[in-house]
């Protein structure tokens, strides 16, 4: 640590520090567009430019002649920094209205008013009205950059952080600067576009208009979305991010800084992997099959025609317990719940406690895990290869479920061992109770089989599935971004996510489906519940705290695993 | 009321003025209902009659009276409006609904824009004509006429869609009673120069201090 002077207030600073990093721990913002945390220093937007001298032995501050990069200056015992006088003021002003000079102020039309850099540094730092004379030089869109990617080209700021993300941290490097001067525009090759698998980042890397996503162009100002902060469901990495929604309907998924995690960016699989969860096909109310009429054929999403105004729950629920408790009595061994790994920490828990609470001689078992291919890391190499171990800035893993680990430590605490449920072998049980939650078509053949015509098959899911069509009860379920609660990622980061829109029609999040269930009562509170667990569940001690923050907490077993975004 | 009463503990910002005193005639109120006869007399009397012959005439109404809004077009014909939402999210009734779509690129009408509203629908009935989507229109789109007779047998025609809102621009600018109110391509005074701005330090690299 070193002492650091900044505008006059002394802060201990890491010497690893540049200024801007050194300014936002004495709580003083330096402006700046084309350096970013992740990504290599380049100095060229001029927004940084502040004053920068050092303390004498003697104790006199000796002030450098000119104006320094803040992103590029490193920082020393004694560095005196000065982001507020009237020359770095000026400087910030005849910067601002430099990249104005040929900025289209279209900003009516931009997806990016509302979270553009260049209208918050305006109003900040800039000059009201700009002196330039000269027609502004118009550029053509171009709307081939990426399959989800358009570049508005008179918007660009030239900070050229996404040709830095693309050589340094995909590693694909298909953005790059052409031509020279004022003709300077980002471009990519004829024929290769910039479709990589981490693409969608350069989007939110664009401090201005410049890059757009294709996907959610257009369709909401970014002053109406209202923000949760959660955790991506796609894969074991569980990425934190933003789902940002409004009124009921998810627009975009953002990444949220987490160094414990995946860092800043995420995949373009888990970014634009949400639709699902506003599928017409879901489930979207319960359902008994009635027992006297043995034909089940009424589609559970669409409402059934006995269905009036009524709320359909509180039948289904009591239904299911009854039943439950009757085929529990009559054969204990014989009921098999199975725990999808989709499920938080908090519903797997209590399902088991629920389950084993009633005789303990149930069986509880792990859904199946679905994996696709090989873990993918970044940056690749120039023919597409992975990187050497050490030199790995993100990865998208092939086990494709947010919570596997943490299901396992609930299943080890009440089962003692994990069982799969593939593993059971045809027609094993009597009783099954599936929960789903899965984003595509995931009972495979041996699970179908495994689970067979039992005498009673309840089965909790967001889709219709083989299961779901011959179940005697269907509990219509929540989505990742209508449930609340833990996931712990391949690393045993256990991170909190928040509820941010309600499940369609009569859906329910699981945890309120299981709250009922289990008959409990009070509303479904993650925040209490990791709490209970924390003390119950030895291996997830940690989460005991309740709140997890920004960046959520690592589990006791895994903590001399490396930090997840490196490895 | 007395002064020491009512005024704030600190700060002497509210002057209380008192109610004037009454003369003992003025108590009485006889003149002030005498004055007050003369007048309704004079009226009565003078043979020019004040009641509007409302519908047969029309009243004149006042060029900046809000009624029922207009999307203007501009010189190409197509809607004006690049639906930017300004208007939508001024609104304080919460009757203004755009769907924005990116401009039909291919279209040669439509070469140079980027996006336009899909559909515009404006809820007359929910509405409050305050006129803050008009000032919140960066390009002068929408615009309230003076129509102010508006009626309607049900309430699903008084939602205004984008062509209902063109069609009234359409009859408004022929009838020339609302010309285009507001100066396209003339800046407004915010993108004037500001007087603090000529006060502000020179730019280093000029004259002396650079």
């Amino acid at each position: 640590m070193v002492k650091v002077k900044v505008n006059d207030i002394e802060v201990d600073a890491d010497p690893k520090d540049n200024c801007i990093l050194a300014a936002r721990k004495a709580g003083f913002e330096i402006p700046h567009y084309c350096w970013h945390e992740s990504l290599s220093v380049v100095a060229s937007c001029r927004m940084c430019l502040v004053e920068v001298g050092e303390t004498k032995p003697d104790g006199t501050v000796a002030m450098g002649p000119k104006l320094v990069p803040g992103c590029q200056t490193p920082i020393k015992e004694g560095t005196v920094i000065r982001t507020e006088s009237a020359k770095v003021k000026t400087t910030q002003q005849m910067t601002l209205e430099l990249l104005l000079l040929n900025h289209p102020l279209d900003c009516s039309i931009c997806d990016q008013a509302g979270e553009c850099y260049l209208q918050d540094y305006t109003y900040k730092y800039g000059k009201a009205h700009s002196r330039l004379d000269e027609p502004k030089i118009q550029r053509e869109d171009k709307y081939h950059i990426g399959e989800q990617i358009a570049l508005f080209t008179d918007r660009c700021v030239m900070c050229t952080r996404c040709v830095r993300f693309t050589r340094e941290i995909s590693g694909t490097s298909e953005l790059q600067v052409v031509a020279r001067g004022s003709h300077e525009e980002i471009d990519v090759f004829p024929e290769t576009p910039c479709n990589n698998k981490l693409a969608g980042n350069v989007v939110d890397l664009c401090p201005v208009g410049a890059l757009c996503s294709k996907d959610f162009l257009y369709k909401k100002r970014v002053w109406w979305l209202k923000h949760a902060e959660s955790v991506c469901t796609g894969c074991s990495t569980g990425c934190s991010i933003h789902v940002d929604q409004n009124e009921n309907k998810v627009y975009r998924l953002r990444p949220r800084e987490n160094p414990q995690a995946q860092g800043h960016f995420m995949c373009d699989e888990g970014r634009y992997g949400f639709k699902y969860i506003h599928d017409d096909r879901r489930l979207k109310y319960p359902r008994l099959k009635n027992p006297s009429a043995n034909s089940n054929t009424a589609v559970a999403s669409s409402r059934p025609s006995d269905l009036s105004f009524a709320d359909p729950w509180p039948t289904v629920l009591s239904e299911a317990r009854k039943r439950i408790q009757t085929a529990i009595q009559n054969d204990p061994s014989g009921f098999v719940a199975v725990l999808s790994p989709q499920m938080t920490l908090e519903e797997a828990y209590l399902l088991a406690s629920y389950i084993k609470g009633i005789d303990p001689r149930t069986k509880l078992t792990l859904g199946p895990v679905p994996v696709s291919g090989s873990d993918d890391l970044y940056p690749k190499g120039p023919k597409g290869e992975p990187p050497a171990a050490g030199k790995v800035k993100f990865t998208i893993r092939a086990e494709k479920c947010p919570n596997r680990l943490g299901v396992e430590a609930v299943l080890r605490h009440f089962e003692r061992s994990v069982i799969l449920a593939e593993s059971l072998g045809k027609s094993s049980a009597s009783a099954w109770y599936v929960v789903g939650g899965y984003s595509a078509g995931w009972v495979n053949e041996k699970l179908d089989q495994a689970v067979g015509t039992p005498s009673l098959l309840i089965v909790q899911d967001i889709f219709p599935s083989p299961l779901s069509e011959r179940a005697d009860i269907v509990l219509a379920a929540g989505s990742f971004a209508e449930r609340e609660g833990t996931y712990v990622n391949h690393a045993g980061l256990a991170q909190a996510a928040h509820a941010s829109i309600r499940p369609p029609e009569e859906a329910r999040a699981d945890g309120r489906i299981l709250m009922e269930l289990a008959g409990r009562t009070g509303l479904f509170n993650a925040m209490a519940l990791r709490k209970e667990i924390g003390t119950k569940i030895a291996e997830l001690s940690a989460i005991a705290v309740g709140e997890l923050g920004d960046y959520g907490v690592r589990l006791a077993k895994y903590a001399n695993q490396p930090v997840a975004a490196k490895s | 009321m007395s002064e020491t009463q009512n005024k704030p503990a600190k700060k002497k910002t509210v002057k209380w003025g008192d109610a004037p005193k009454l003369s003992v005639l003025d108590a009485l109120y006889l003149p002030a209902i005498a004055s007050g006869l003369a007048t309704a007399i004079k009226h009565a009397v003078s043979g020019k009659p004040t009641t509007r012959q409302y519908p047969e005439v029309e009243p004149e109404i006042p060029p900046n009276y809000r009624g029922v809004h207009r999307l203007n077009r501009d010189e190409a014909g197509r809607v004006k409006c690049v639906a930017c939402y300004m208007c939508q999210t001024a609104c304080p009734a919460n009757c203004i609904e755009i769907i924005a779509a990116p401009a039909p690129k291919d279209d040669p009408h439509w070469k140079d824009r980027d996006k336009f509203p899909a559909t515009f629908t404006i809820d007359e009935l929910r509405c409050i004509y305050c006129g803050m989507c008009e000032e919140a229109c960066p390009v002068d789109a929408i615009e309230l006429t003076s129509i102010y007779d508006l009626t309607g047998m049900t309430r699903e025609e008084m939602i205004f869609d984008k062509e209902k809102l063109l069609s009234v621009f359409d009859e408004t600018v022929k009838t020339g009673r609302d010309p285009v109110r507001t100066n396209r391509g003339k800046l407004g005074p915010a993108s004037e120069l500001s007087p603090t701005a000529k006060d502000a330090p020179p730019p280093p690299g000029r004259g002396k201090s650079g």
